[in-house]
């Protein structure tokens, strides 16, 4: 269903179709092979519950657009808060100072009709009184405190970001997208003799306030009080080489790092990704067939285009364990002769685009979730993952666990202490000996080169036959 | 008085009865250079601006404080967010503790934290040093096979915080940076290295430097294996201390400690450290690289001792977690850019130096673990709880030398318990970009996880 547009929104362009056509002829005056606009008009508003008091209410705006100019194997880059003609043009001719030899003046640039992409969200973030967001707040409050009274801080917060942006390039390409995106987060500390320790759940989706039902946020608040007050009896993690069954949602988290980032055609094609070279190899264990999938309307990482213009798209990396392909943006394909997969993002109109993934999942198997801790001797379970990150030449990562237990003869048992587990991209793929069907996908922020972007990780409860623990017991 | 300054006093002209206004605007000229295989591959040269805008009521129940921000100075931007901002308060929670900062009769420190140079420097010379460093590493050594990126940044800030309250503050920082990745093959798996060297501007640089360490800590890693598990001393060197400092520096928040989740809360007289430990956050010494006249509501930056010869001394405080504290600021007020609320935070730590440089420090430890890098600081350290397991490169210890590299382990301990187990403080101060100078530390009692 398509939601009632604010005044904001109607206005598709930001900026005149001609005044981009006449734009982009500049940035190609000295000569460019490509040259692209890219005008970004975003909205937010961020709120926090802290001890009960309401803190922080923000609201922000800001509205540009960056210009690049790409010639032979160089991309110029300049961006703007003037959206008037000669404000673009400024910013044109220094995006185009790249291209040294000059070129045959002013090229005509002709632009087809905009390819407009509305908002998919129901509820607005400019159509909800905030008096609603603090109740939601206040409620996750009273249902986190609910969990006991060992809990003594509890945090919320809220926000929402309206992204509007147009891109035009010198292909003729001219498209744009509404992007409406609504987070709420519940953080938990619970005190005991031990010390302090923390519980946290996120909700986030590429939806309007419509993913916040007092429920959900109710459930969320209490999921994370759980986590906190749990660890308060945990013991420090064990270290070395164990079995670990990794719950579904958050778990794919160690996809996204163990080999998302390195078939990321940027680090391919510069030969500084383990993954390079690979294609049509087996990588992973014929359980993991994993997709990076641009598409899947509401998720986190979900887009209609891509910040180049591009659909968004499914694309299978891997299958059966065999690798199928890279992920691409506008530039690395071009210089491979192919389209983008759908995978060229950037933070903001103040940052170049690159190859980034959208939701990353591993397909379900028909294992039992039950049956595969049952059928682990001794391990450890993960409930929760919190992040890693991957050194994707050496394919070294690690990913931390911010809510696990022992496994002891078929049984989950004592809770740990948080800690990251570290691996080895190609070898852990080649671990995962079980999938179960119980599908989930958990948001996450991931950063690259200084940019963040919202993305899903998802994954059924599955099982890694070693994963070395990086606990402090000995 | 600078222009911005000027700028955002007149924004406070639109103050409405009673109401508090605080404006904080802020600008910057940003070059960014990436070179690979002898030509630019990236070049980004951009100009922003914007402001964030606090308005604060009070009443008899507390004051209530609603924000907003823009990225642009344009009027129509303003009257928006004056607007928002002010809808904003409505719907805040009435908090006694609640304020602005007003002048506190500190005086600020006179710093040169600008070098005309980055200005002036012509684009043709920067990118000759972003080419010019991706060369040097690449002809460095046989063995580098690739240089995935080559960088030249460099920037001019200025910022101006001006308050219905008094305050008025303007202050300018540049800056330049080189940073080089390499990557080393010799037949075996690759390893990589990434050398930096920062300073004001672009004469201060130091490229044979960044190259030779990127090559450097690339090349030694070749042939290295992860051992097995086992418990010992880590020496911890300037760049991963560093990391290390700021951890502990975001736990010494006057924040952290008044919203219950600081490791450090009720411990001020307690030794917290071992007695070779003193750490500071001093803004005022302009050597550090995030060095400051002002802090981020205005008031004059100050030198604060934080722990001292391993007693807790106190905590860093902005004008709102010091009242929740019954305390006074200590200019210690940070913020995430225009969009960001102040808080408290640490901006320039440093350790005392210790009296043995890193050679002797490996001697004296004998046997141990060298960290040189740190993965996933972010998904494995607890500041809350304290406890820490972080991925880590880095190369045995053995009779009191570097000896074989060592790959895919963690290091692991609690903070609490890391401060009290340092053994020796390095004389080899590094200034860093960053919220932290790094030296060698030794640390005891590291749980190694490997095989």
């Amino acid at each position: 269903m398509i939601g009632p547009c604010t005044l904001a929104c109607m206005k598709s362009t930001l900026v005149e179709h001609e005044v981009l056509q006449r734009t982009l002829g500049e940035a190609m005056a000295r000569g460019g092979d490509f040259a692209e606009v890219f005008v970004e008009d975003r909205t937010t508003s961020s709120a926090m519950l802290d001890q009960r008091r309401v803190e922080q209410l923000s609201s922000g705006h800001e509205r540009g657009a960056g210009i690049r100019v790409v010639v032979g194997d160089t991309t110029g880059f300049a961006h703007t808060a003037n959206l008037t003609e000669s404000g673009l043009v400024a910013a044109a001719r220094a995006a185009a100072a790249v291209a040294r030899d000059g070129g045959g003046g002013v090229r005509e640039i002709a632009l087809g009709p905009l390819r407009d992409n509305p908002s998919r969200a129901t509820i607005l973030p400019a159509d909800v009184d905030k008096a609603r967001k603090i109740e939601l707040m206040n409620h996750a409050d009273d249902a986190a405190r609910s969990e006991g009274s060992s809990i003594t801080q509890v945090q919320v917060a809220l926000g929402d970001s309206t992204r509007h942006f147009v891109v035009a390039n010198s292909d003729g390409l001219f498209a744009g997208d509404h992007q409406v995106r609504t987070r709420f987060n519940v953080s938990c500390i619970a005190k005991g003799d031990t010390g302090m320790q923390t519980g946290y759940r996120p909700i986030a989706g590429t939806r309007g306030f419509e993913l916040l039902s007092a429920d959900a946020v109710a459930e969320a608040a209490r999921g994370a009080a759980r986590q906190a007050i749990t660890k308060l009896d945990a013991r420090p993690a064990p270290s070395g080489d164990l079995p670990v069954v990794l719950a579904g949602g958050s778990g794919g988290i160690l996809f996204h790092e163990a080999c998302g980032h390195g078939l990321e055609a940027d680090a391919i094609l510069k030969q500084a990704s383990v993954y390079a070279g690979k294609v049509g190899q087996l990588v992973a264990s014929p359980l993991v067939t994993l997709v990076d999938d641009g598409t899947v309307e509401g998720e986190w990482g979900y887009l209609a285009i891509d910040d180049e213009g591009r659909p968004g798209a499914r694309n299978v990396l891997i299958e059966n364990g065999v690798l199928t392909d890279y992920m691409w943006d506008y530039l690395r394909s071009r210089k491979e002769g192919r389209v983008s997969s759908g995978n060229g993002r950037r933070q903001s109109y103040q940052h170049l685009p690159m190859v980034r993934m959208t939701n990353t999942y591993l397909l379900e198997g028909d294992s039992d979730a039950d049956e595969i801790v049952a059928q682990t001797p001794y391990g450890v379970y993960v409930a929760q993952l919190g992040g890693g990150q991957v050194n994707t030449a050496t394919g070294d990562f690690v990913f931390g666990m911010t809510a696990a237990f022992m496994i002891e003869d078929g049984k989950i048992t004592a809770p740990l202490r948080d800690c990251n587990l570290i691996g080895n991209g190609p070898d852990v793929l080649h671990r995962v000996d079980a999938v179960a069907s119980d599908f989930s996908m958990t948001p996450g922020t991931c950063g690259k080169n200084g940019q963040s972007v919202p993305v899903g990780t998802g994954q059924a409860t599955m099982r890694l036959t070693g994963v070395t623990i990086g606990g402090a017991a000995v | 008085m600078s222009q911005l300054l000027e700028r955002a006093e007149r924004m406070l002209e639109s103050a409405r009865g009673a109401e508090e206004i605080e404006v904080y605007v802020a600008s910057g000229v940003d070059t960014e250079v990436q070179a690979y295989q002898g030509e630019v591959e990236e070049l980004t040269t951009a100009t922003s601006n914007g402001f964030g805008v606090r308005i604060l009521n009070d009443s008899a129940g507390g004051a209530r404080v609603g924000t907003a921000w823009a990225g642009s100075l344009d009027d129509e931007a303003i009257v928006n967010a004056l607007r928002e901002a002010r809808d904003n308060a409505t719907f805040a929670t009435e908090d006694e503790f609640v304020a602005f900062a007003r002048p506190d009769g500190v005086a600020a420190v006179s710093l040169t934290l600008t070098d005309d140079a980055v200005a002036s420097t012509p684009l043709d010379q920067k990118i000759a040093m972003a080419i010019e460093l991706e060369r040097l590493v690449r002809s460095g050594d046989t063995r580098i096979r690739q240089v995935d990126s080559a960088n030249y940044s460099d920037y001019v800030a200025e910022a101006a915080i001006a308050s219905t309250t008094g305050i008025r503050a303007s202050y300018a920082r540049t800056g330049a940076y080189v940073s080089v990745e390499a990557i080393a093959n010799d037949g075996g798996d690759d390893q990589t290295g990434w050398g930096l060297s920062a300073g004001r501007a672009p004469h201060e640089l130091d490229i044979e430097k960044a190259a030779a360490d990127a090559i450097r800590r690339a090349t030694r890693m070749l042939g290295a294996v992860k051992p097995k598990s086992f418990k010992c001393t880590a020496v911890f060197d300037p760049r991963t201390a560093a990391t290390l400092f700021s951890i502990i520096g975001s736990a010494l928040s006057g924040e952290a400690v008044v919203r219950g989740r600081s490791i450090f809360a009720n411990r001020v007289g307690e030794m917290v450290a071992t007695p070779s430990f003193t750490l500071l956050d001093d803004p005022t010494d302009a050597r550090h690289f995030a060095a400051s006249v002002y802090d981020a509501e205005g008031l004059a930056c100050r030198r604060n001792v934080l722990i001292e010869r391993g007693e807790l001394k106190g905590f860093v405080y902005d004008t709102v977690s010091a009242r929740r504290a019954g305390t006074v600021s200590t200019g210690s007020a940070v913020r995430g850019g225009i969009a960001g609320s102040p808080s408290a935070g640490c901006r320039a730590l440093q350790l005392a130096p210790g009296d043995v440089d890193q050679a002797e420090i490996l001697r004296r430890v004998g046997n141990g673990v060298f960290v040189e890098s740190l993965i996933g600081v972010h998904s494995g350290v607890n500041p809350v709880s304290g406890d820490f397991s972080v991925g880590v490169t880095g190369l045995m210890i053995r009779d009191g030398q570097l000896a074989e590299p060592v790959r895919e382990i963690t290091v692991a301990s609690t903070l609490q318990r890391m401060l009290l187990d340092v053994v020796h403080v390095g004389s080899d101060l590094e200034w860093l970009p960053g919220a932290a100078a790094g030296q060698s530390v030794a640390i005891d009692n590291i749980a190694v996880s490997g095989t």
